[in-house]
């Protein structure tokens, strides 16, 4: 049960994107197109989970046991480089095809706030699911969450995606061409996630 | 101040705006701005992060093999936020809760890496502070604006002074409204860069 309501509000109550504006630079830039969102949003999944798991068991294991808290920034945003270099190599060797579609997004990844804000937000934040007590994540709980996370940025930037496909037929007024238009829609994206508010 | 000098500093203002025209670093902007007073300080303290990184990485830049230097760059910033982290919970403990998240993710502001790498890796250490802070300012600027608006529209108050009773829009200070007030803003910019 407390991985169901962990998974519904990781994707739509608190969407990553619409509702906490984590990873809005890739969010902007590569949504033209559903097939390169969905070759991003494949490439996030894969590396917030990773990175979550790593993170969160160096923090645990490493940071906390040697009183280091203070490096998490650092040392995160470190590992998590190292990861998507790392993964970006073995995908290469072992699953070509793979690499082939998620490849040119893997380096972008570094950069998308998404991967570091949720490595952070898992050892430092208290979560309340459901009515139930504040606390902190535990280890299932943590790679859960990232991974509902994931998934629901990588909805939410699928569906910008073909909205913004439709938009490119539309006739839409000079000054409000390219992002403007797409801020705006994705205004009213977000107003429309704002109805799964209170449902957990 | 010599001319050029005075351009460097005052392109982050219009010409090369970092939030409308560049638009970089849009996670905080989106994120911060729900008062004028809140996006004003993310603002300043994105502004520590880029004058101080971009001054040492100028320092430093000579010295870094080519290959490492991404890494190298992190390290620099996600140092300064670190020490930017620290101050802020000592001196403006409830600014620091309010951005919460957001001041640790200023290491992955594009920004920041993007003035080190297309500025501070290539200049003297004075043109590099000059640029990080004409580029700080403009996205403080860019911040406050539309903090102010959304402030105004949402709570009806504007720096914390209340000028109408009751409720504004919600909206506008919740997710939704930063999309839409960024969106309108940034047809307002293009319009007058247009004029111009």
């Amino acid at each position: 049960m407390e991985f169901f309501l962990i998974i519904i509000s990781a994707i739509f109550v608190n969407n990553i994107m619409l509702a906490q504006f984590l990873g809005t630079c890739p969010f902007l830039g590569v949504s033209n197109k559903v097939s390169t969102a969905t070759g991003m949003s494949g490439a996030v999944v894969f590396v917030i989970t990773l990175a979550t798991l790593v993170t969160y068991l160096i923090n645990k294991y490493l940071l906390v046991v040697f009183g280091l808290e203070f490096l998490q920034t650092i040392a995160f945003i470190l590992v998590i480089a190292a990861l998507v270099q790392m993964v970006e190599i073995v995908l290469k060797k072992i699953s070509p095809s793979l690499y082939q579609a998620l490849g040119i997004f893997l380096p972008l990844i570094t950069t998308n706030c998404a991967v570091l804000g949720v490595a952070l937000n898992v050892v430092t934040k208290e979560f309340t699911f459901g009515g139930g007590a504040a606390h902190m994540l535990n280890l299932g709980e943590s790679v859960v969450y990232a991974f509902a996370t994931a998934l629901g940025y990588g909805m939410a930037l699928i569906l910008f995606a073909g909205l913004r496909e439709h938009l490119e037929l539309n006739d839409v007024p000079e000054t409000f061409k390219g992002v403007p238009i797409a801020l705006v829609t994705c205004g009213i994206l977000a107003m429309a996630f704002m109805g799964f508010s209170g449902m957990v | 101040m010599s001319n050029r000098k005075f351009d460097i500093f005052a392109k982050g203002f219009f010409k090369e705006n970092p939030t409308f025209v560049l638009l970089l670093g849009m996670c905080p902007t989106l994120a911060t701005t729900t008062s004028a007073i809140n996006g004003l300080s993310m603002g300043l303290a994105t502004l520590f992060v880029l004058v101080l990184s971009n001054i040492v990485i100028s320092a430093i830049a000579p010295l870094v093999p080519d290959k490492v230097h991404i890494p190298v760059y992190i390290v620099v910033i996600a140092t300064f936020v670190t020490i930017l982290q620290f101050a802020m919970q000592a001196y403006t403990p409830d600014m620091y809760k309010t951005l919460g998240l957001f001041i640790p993710l200023i290491v992955v502001n594009c920004i920041v890496l993007g003035r080190a790498e297309a500025f501070a890796s290539k200049n003297g250490i004075v043109d590099s502070a000059l640029d990080g802070l004409g580029i700080g300012f403009g996205f403080t600027m860019s911040l406050t604006i539309l903090g102010m608006v959304r402030e105004i529209l949402g709570s009806g108050s504007i720096f914390g002074w209340k000028f109408i009773s009751g409720d504004g829009l919600l909206v506008f200070v919740m997710a939704p409204g930063a999309f839409l007030a960024m969106g309108y803003l940034m047809v307002l910019f293009n319009r007058i860069a247009k004029k111009n």
